[in-house]
């Protein structure tokens, strides 16, 4: 792999990490599982994975100062990939359970999925590629990925939208902006192509640190 | 795929038994041949075998990337946590359930619904005369009606349910259609038919009629009469959207 790099995976104590870890080191890459956030902003590139429910997420960021810190490294410009729940405490509020404020990261509201289908979503369902970018690198349109949620984020700016899915109505189901990569499906769920996903990432992530 | 002392095993009684390889071997596989998601039954299910599961499911987990659900003997939400920290994506409940309802909601609220499956194992009480839910293996009547208990499963937190027919499991006559569709109109989350597949058109029907979400099947593809990739082409070729 050439130089060392370190890549922090946030630990805030809710959810399995394991599945994240396990796909990150078999595209062949070392992460370390941390809260500490001197070792999160010496990262290269930080990971922020979630399962389960954004105000609890929201409080066990909180509860760390880890919010601070995700703060921080989202104005370091250093690469930041959030999956699932990761994605949605970016946001600047959600309606789950109650309103709760989130980072505000991303201007717009975390909502429920609207009645008419099975809630949650969860499930294989096609992802349309809505920008060109080297993440989707061998990843032909509309190749399924796994989601579960039962909540999905509205960003107020659309050009942040880099993936959608039908479920009904049409979700954002993965967003890019600036330094944040940030994904509703799980990729390390998702079989050959979420490891594919993982692989484009990192690889663009590392080549992009000084 | 069922599961005992670290190997997997099939069979259509429990007396005719036969080894079947290495889970994590005949994981790989079956994600190599397209399976959506994989199911592992500890049919063991004592707390010997507690320490060869958790193992098994962490080597699944370092292997392969698509969900995948434990159960068999999961009794308590410790034993929950033992499995979703080993790398299991949801963990299923049956026996435990009935006799501890709460145990849906604690294991909801604890890892979240998604996380929470119940399987109802269920019986027809006469013909026309609804189903009755069945515990221990389905060696024991639970003494409640099964659809009323999948309801109730689901307010109490269940995020899918897996609903097998005592009746059709193993006979390769195809599923009990009537009760997929009844239990998958009456609950608000996927429901998973299990039990009789042996045909294509089987599955078909479990799918479209039995308004099924999904479908499990184990002999069909343990005895390799069909490969999942013939499976999910035939179900496209009949409008069923599939991942391919």
């Amino acid at each position: 792999m050439g130089d060392g790099y370190l890549i922090a995976i946030i630990d805030y104590g809710a959810g399995n990490l394991r599945s994240v870890v396990n796909a990150i080191a078999k595209v062949g890459y070392e992460a370390n599982i941390t809260n500490n956030a001197d070792t999160i902003l010496d990262a290269d590139v930080v990971v922020l994975p979630g399962v389960g429910a954004a105000n609890d997420t929201m409080n066990s960021l909180v509860g760390l100062g880890i919010d601070n810190v995700i703060h921080k490294v989202v104005a370091s410009g250093r690469p930041l990939l959030a999956v699932c729940i990761g994605l949605q405490v970016l946001f600047s509020a959600t309606e789950e359970e109650g309103w709760h404020e989130c980072l505000g990261i991303i201007p717009g509201v975390v909502r429920r999925l609207p009645e008419g289908r099975k809630i949650p979503h969860m499930g294989w369902n096609q992802l349309e590629q809505k920008i060109e970018h080297p993440i989707f690198n061998g990843i032909p349109n509309n190749t399924n990925f796994y989601f579960v949620h039962s909540y999905h984020g509205v960003p107020e700016d659309k050009l942040v939208i880099a993936a959608t899915t039908d479920y009904g109505i049409s979700i954002c189901a993965m967003i890019v902006k600036d330094n944040i990569v940030a994904t509703q499906f799980h990729p390390e769920k998702s079989g050959e192509y979420g490891l594919k996903m993982y692989a484009n990432y990192f690889k663009m992530a590392l080549e992009s640190k000084d | 795929m069922d599961v005992t002392c670290g190997r997997v095993v099939k069979g259509t009684s429990f007396t005719q038994l036969r080894d079947a390889g290495d889970p994590v071997e005949l994981a790989g596989f079956y994600d190599t041949q397209d399976a959506d998601e994989l199911v592992f039954l500890d049919i063991t299910a004592s707390s010997d075998g507690r320490d060869t599961m958790v193992d098994m499911v962490r080597r699944v987990a370092e292997q392969v990337f698509i969900p995948f659900t434990v159960g068999g003997g999961i009794r308590e939400v410790a034993d929950m946590r033992l499995m979703l920290a080993a790398g299991a994506d949801k963990i299923a409940i049956n026996t435990a359930a009935v006799l501890n309802p709460e145990l849906i909601g604690e294991g909801a609220k604890k890892f979240g619904s998604q996380c929470v499956v119940v399987a109802i194992d269920a019986r027809r009480k006469e013909p026309n005369d609804g189903w009755e839910a069945l515990i221990y293996g389905g060696r024991r009547s639970a003494g409640i009606d099964a659809v009323g208990w999948a309801k109730r499963a689901v307010e109490l937190g269940a995020g899918e349910l897996l609903l097998t027919s005592w009746d059709a499991d193993g006979q390769q006559a195809g599923y009990d259609i009537e009760l997929n569709r009844i239990v998958s109109e009456s609950v608000s989350v996927p429901v998973i038919a299990s039990g009789g597949a042996g045909t294509l058109e089987h599955l078909y029907d479990a799918l479209s009629v039995g308004k099924a979400d999904a479908v499990l099947a184990a002999s069909i593809f343990h005895f390799k009469t069909y490969s999942i990739r013939e499976v999910k082409e035939y179900l496209q070729g009949r409008g069923i959207p599939v991942r391919l």
